[in-house]
């Protein structure tokens, strides 16, 4: 299969891989995804007293589109607020990354991890 | 060292260069172009000629008779000529089949549609280790059972089945028994004279003969019938008509005259780079190999790297051709369906990569391939959020996931 200059560039440089403090109240965590399915995916975001994301980490298993569409991800949610970032769409990720039809999922895969973050991290503010 | 470096010789080999020059002597105008089939005349004479030799040399592999060898147009043909022709000549007699479930695509999609045409499929569940447990095909024998087929070397995880034990049962109930070698010959030995294999597939592009081309072994004592597949002017005895490809059949012919000669001395090669390979990899945390290590054929390794996933990782070793499965089913996003078989769990299904080795490998590639899967096996780990989990002592079994 052939992968677009964007895809390799995030596959082999990735950015902002690692992990952030699960346990820290400012920080929300996503894991969405399966082994079985082939692609797990860790968003991590760090989120300041406005409700702005400071910071965002992840780590994928999967395909080399799985990994592209989170690296990418991250980029897209610092410096935005909680409800900005929940705006974001599959396919505006897919359009950036130029990923083929079989590999749509991956974007779908990034849009279900950040909002999984930003509802994690809610939850632990109403506690 | 030229990269990238080809490791998939399972899903076909390069031409041996001894092979297409021969092949090239009989495709122009002053070479032996005539018609095999043609009686009238020296062009017609001389390519019969040198399609018979031909048919000698592969049936001297496989120590069969030269008339017990079908023309074909690879094993896939193969494969459908011995299971349908063998269903449909003895239907009256019974109309069930047993095969197994790690078996080639052409051998389960044949058997497939003969389940639409009103027969009865057995697929059998290999061991963890690949192979089949004979009791479990004993028990799954019946009055009614006419055809057995089971592959010789499996192509995507090398593990060599017993056919000698299994033609023993199945000649002692007088069921037709069919081996897929298209993996096996020239590399693991086979005897029509010993082994009671009724039907054998042979394939020319997994051997360093050309692509297109194949043949079936039908066994004439005791004498095995088909229904024809092909029909037109009765070449190959009835059994598969179509003008013979002189070229590809001289091709076929060489590449496994070479591999009768070399075989021994390959194999041995081949095995100890095979063994350096996985030497190298199998001291890395959480590396599986796929498939019996001892009773598999030489240039086969298949080995699952947890908590990588299988796609990525082929992406990381750009510099090395190999596969995730077999080349049919690269395609599709599926794990392999073989190592599903195994009782592997999906993610090491996913992880699986098969490395197969041949004629023209060195072991300076050995060295750098074992080089670079180390190095990116430790990259993307370093990726991976099941890493991190498997590293903090959680069972993956334990986690809620959001199957999509």
């Amino acid at each position: 299969m052939a992968y677009s200059d964007k895809v390799l560039d995030h596959y082999e440089n990735p950015r902002n891989v690692g992990s952030l403090d699960t346990d820290d109240s400012s920080v929300g965590t996503g894991m969405v995804g399966a082994p079985a399915c082939g692609d797990v995916m860790r968003l991590q975001i760090q989120v300041n007293n406005e409700g702005v994301i400071e910071d965002a980490k992840f780590k994928t298993y999967g395909c080399g589109s799985a990994i592209a569409s989170s690296s990418l991800l991250t980029e897209w949610v610092k410096g935005k607020t909680l409800d900005e970032a929940q705006q974001i769409k599959n396919t505006e990720i897919a359009e950036e990354l130029a990923l083929p039809p079989v590999k749509v999922h991956c974007s779908v895969l990034a849009e279900d991890a950040i909002k999984a973050a930003v509802e994690d991290y809610t939850k632990k503010q109403d506690k | 060292m030229k990269l990238p470096i080809y490791m998939d010789y399972s899903a076909t080999t390069p031409v041996d260069p001894r092979v297409a020059e021969v092949m090239c002597q009989y495709l122009t105008p002053d070479g032996g172009f005539g018609n095999p089939a043609s009686r009238s005349h020296k062009f017609g004479w001389d390519a019969d000629e040198v399609v018979e030799k031909a048919r000698r040399d592969v049936a001297a592999l496989i120590n069969a008779n030269p008339k017990e060898i079908v023309w074909t147009s690879g094993a896939t043909e193969s494969d459908n000529l011995a299971i349908k022709g063998v269903a449909q000549f003895y239907q009256k007699k019974g109309k069930h089949i047993i095969t197994s479930k790690t078996e080639h695509k052409a051998v389960l999609d044949t058997c497939r549609q003969l389940e639409r045409d009103g027969f009865e499929v057995t697929y059998l569940d290999p061991e963890d280790s690949g192979l089949i447990d004979l009791k479990k095909l004993e028990a799954a024998m019946r009055d009614d059972t006419i055809l057995v087929s089971i592959m010789h070397v499996n192509n995507e995880i090398g593990v060599i089945q017993d056919v000698e034990a299994i033609g023993e049962m199945t000649r002692a109930r007088k069921i037709l028994f069919h081996v897929d070698a298209a993996q096996s010959a020239g590399k693991v030995p086979l005897d029509m004279e010993t082994m009671k294999i009724d039907l054998l597939s042979l394939s020319s592009h997994k051997i360093y003969g050309p692509k297109g081309m194949g043949a079936l072994f039908v066994r004439r004592k005791p004498r095995v019938r088909l229904e024809a597949q092909m029909h037109g002017g009765g070449h190959e005895r009835g059994m598969r008509s179509g003008t013979l490809a002189t070229h590809q059949i001289v091709g076929m012919g060489e590449a496994f005259r070479i591999a009768k000669e070399e075989m021994p001395a390959e194999n041995e090669r081949l095995l100890m780079l095979r063994n350096k390979l996985w030497n190298g990899l199998k001291d890395m945390e959480e590396v599986y190999l796929n498939g019996d290590l001892e009773q598999r054929s030489a240039g086969n390794l298949n080995v699952s790297f947890a908590y990588v996933e299988g796609e990525s990782l082929i992406m990381a070793l750009k510099d090395i051709a190999v596969s995730s499965g077999s080349a049919c089913t690269s395609a599709s996003l599926e794990p392999s369906y073989v190592l599903r078989a195994l009782g592997r769990e999906d993610e090491l299904a996913h992880s699986s990569i098969r490395f197969s080795i041949g004629r023209f490998t060195t072991e300076e590639e050995i060295d750098y391939v074992i080089k670079l899967v180390r190095e990116q096996v430790t990259r993307l780990r370093e990726l991976s959020p099941l890493w991190d989990m498997f590293k903090e002592g959680i069972d993956l079994k334990s986690v809620q996931w959001a199957a999509h």
